[in-house]
């Protein structure tokens, strides 16, 4: 084959260009623009080089927010994923029941974040939410507004309600797709149920699962709607996640420079944990590879 | 050690079967004796790997008993039954290294660790394993991985059977036959009844001893490769056995003679007088390709043909030939003479096999 060298090929990656710099790079350049000026109107404005940035990494208040926000996301990550894993194993494989109990499972994903802050507000009230007033009557002293233990509880229960199916639905498709064989092999070489688990189920699962926990970590570090919604971050800051955080600062205080420099942080961290996760696995795999070559 | 009957044995996957058409497999009678080796053939769909999972016990039997040395196994499931089956793609746990497979079903039972590696290196080295054991299963090749799964069945004391399911389709063909002889070796050591599964005619004769052809949910004749071939019991069975297979002719008689459609045969009389005391309508003869005379030149007794091609296949050729309305194909070896054109053809009485309904009638040839 001929090739023909022609340099105005170049052009053809101009659309793809302009998409890229509309979608991701000139907004994200606003918020750099923003992270290193202190801007006062639209003509005044000082270079501040890394201030925010070194301000922000120092701040006591957003600091614990990070910390609440580790803490919150590997909670409910090992609530889910073993939580999800076992709702898939027992869910039905075939017939009505299949169809039934796939639907049921998916109906709280489909639920907007505000609805579900709205659904799980109301249902611990005090007064009138069933829960609220179960557990009151029940003789527990239940409040999530004066209790931070309560509130943290209740955060982490619906969060583990709305997000739950998803990984139980990722892990479900997962296990489909394991041929029958798998399964009489280990019958025949009289492997416990656990062992098939262990050997057979869950080795079949790492993929669906990486991207389970991916999804789930980036989303349960974003959370903002339901915790707002709910406890509006209190009692206290105690449930104060950082997109909390930073819409207060952002909108609340119209402090454009430290929040552009926050938003930038937070957005490195997110990067930063996803990258080495998703190393960390691949790593373990190829290590295999290696291995034998 | 276990030899497997079959007794008044059928399967349907249907709730309600109304007629013979809905049973995968219809009522059977078999024996498998201990220390066999088997092979199981058919097309796809013929019910071999059903009855093969009856075996074994992941499928329980609609009707009918499975014995093991006389005892009735039918609600046994397998991980009680002594019996290991290997299927078409290899099933090998990948997370464990080829050591940890092999170890598997030796440790699921709790067998002492010494013990297993006993078993392991011994199995390992049988199967030319041995250099792979630290290896991760699941980077190996199809064929080291088929190995593998061998390897389980092999390992454990108490098997007393191994049941292949087509296990060389994903193997490479120059690989294949290299496997096989390794199943026959394996097959000599440990004297374990083996029943293999396939469709291809040549992979069960070089494995098995004796070979049950399967059809439409029955098998249709237990024998030697040679008798398949040499008398086939059903038209199916000269079909499917023999490249090519077999030439089956519809005949009546007329007037003292055996008419193929509006062609008169030249046969013998005995021939004739089979077809003439047959009480069907359904009469065939059949005769091999390999049998059929094929002459350049008019011969005594010859059938005058028309040749329409030849395809030559190196160490033979296979002539395609017009007898009257019938095609015939005859099989020639390299050294015969390829006739173009016009062809004589004999029938050689004592090769030509009578069938009638399609199963076969003993020709007396006194």
């Amino acid at each position: 084959m001929n090739k023909v060298y022609n340099n105005r090929a170049w052009w053809l990656i101009l659309p793809m260009l302009l998409l890229v710099a509309f979608s991701a790079v000139i907004p994200l350049m606003t918020v750099v623009n923003y992270s290193v000026q202190d801007v006062f109107d639209a003509n005044t404005r000082f270079f501040t080089g890394t201030e925010w940035f070194k301000e922000m990494l120092n701040d006591p208040a957003l600091q614990s927010a990070v910390l609440r926000q580790f803490a919150f996301s590997l909670t409910v990550l090992a609530i889910e994923v073993p939580l999800g894993i076992g709702i898939a194993l027992i869910m039905p494989k075939k017939g009505w029941q299949a169809s039934a109990v796939l639907i049921l499972v998916t109906m709280p994903l489909l639920i907007p974040w505000n609805v579900v802050g709205s659904i799980w507000q109301i249902f611990t009230r005090g007064d009138i939410g069933l829960m609220g007033w179960g557990l009151r009557e029940l003789g527990y002293g239940y409040n999530i507004t004066a209790s931070p233990v309560d509130a943290w509880a209740t955060i982490i229960l619906m969060d583990v309600w709305h997000w739950t199916p998803l990984i139980a639905l990722l892990c479900y498709s997962g296990l489909r797709s394991i041929p029958d064989a798998y399964y009489q092999a280990a019958r025949i070489d009289r492997a416990s149920k656990w062992a098939v688990f262990r050997y057979i189920q869950l080795p079949k699962l790492t993929n669906v699962l990486v991207i389970g926990v991916l999804l789930r970590f980036m989303h349960s570090f974003m959370i903002y709607a339901e915790p707002f919604v709910l406890t509006g971050g209190g009692p206290g800051s105690s449930t104060t996640f950082l997109s909390q955080s930073l819409t207060t600062m952002a909108i609340g205080q119209q402090d454009l420079g430290p929040s552009a420099a926050f938003s930038l942080i937070y957005f490195l961290i997110i990067l930063l944990v996803t990258w080495v996760f998703y190393t960390a696995i691949m790593n373990m795999q190829k290590d295999d590879n290696n291995k034998e070559a | 050690m276990a030899e497997i009957t079959l007794k008044s044995l059928a399967h349907t996957y249907l709730p309600e079967p109304q007629s013979p058409e809905d049973y995968a497999i219809r009522e059977m009678n078999h024996v498998w004796h201990q220390g066999g080796a088997y092979a199981l053939l058919g097309p796809s769909g013929c019910g071999k790997s059903t009855l093969l999972n009856i075996i074994s016990g992941l499928l329980e039997p609609s009707s009918g008993d499975v014995l093991f040395d006389g005892e009735v196994v039918n609600s046994l499931p397998p991980e009680a039954r002594n019996i290991a089956q290997v299927f078409q793609f290899p099933v090998i746990y990948d997370t464990m290294t080829v050591y940890d497979n092999l170890a598997f079903p030796l440790r699921n039972v709790r067998t002492p660790e010494a013990r297993v590696h006993e078993r392991v290196m011994e199995v390992a080295d049988v199967l030319e394993l041995t250099a792979q054991l630290k290896r991760k299963a699941k980077n190996l090749t199809a064929d080291e991985k088929q190995k593998v799964s061998m390897g389980r069945g092999l390992v454990r004391e108490d098997v007393s059977a191994i049941l292949f399911d087509e296990p060389l389709t994903v193997i490479d063909p120059q690989l294949k036959w290299k496997l096989r002889r390794k199943l026959k070796e394996i097959h000599q050591r440990f004297e374990i009844t083996m029943v293999y599964v396939t469709h291809d005619q040549l992979e069960a004769s070089t494995f098995a001893d004796k070979i049950a052809v399967m059809y439409e949910g029955q098998v249709v004749q237990f024998g030697t490769p040679r008798e398949l071939f040499e008398t086939p019991n059903h038209t199916f069975v000269g079909y499917f056995i023999g490249s090519p297979g077999m030439n089956f002719l519809d005949v009546t008689t007329r007037d003292e003679r055996v008419m193929a459609g509006d062609t008169q045969l030249t046969v013998g009389k005995n021939v004739h007088d089979a077809v003439a005391n047959a009480r069907s309508t359904n009469i065939k003869l059949g005769i091999r390709p390999e049998f059929i005379e094929v002459h350049a030149e008019p011969v005594e007794g010859g059938m005058q043909a028309r040749v329409e091609h030849s395809q030559d296949l190196g160490t033979y050729s296979i002539v395609y030939l017009m007898l009257g309305g019938i095609a015939l194909k005859a099989r020639i070896e390299e050294d015969q003479k390829t006739p173009s054109g016009k062809a004589w053809l004999r029938f050689p009485d004592e090769r030509i096999g009578l069938y009638v309904d399609e199963f076969r009638v003993e020709i007396d040839h006194e």
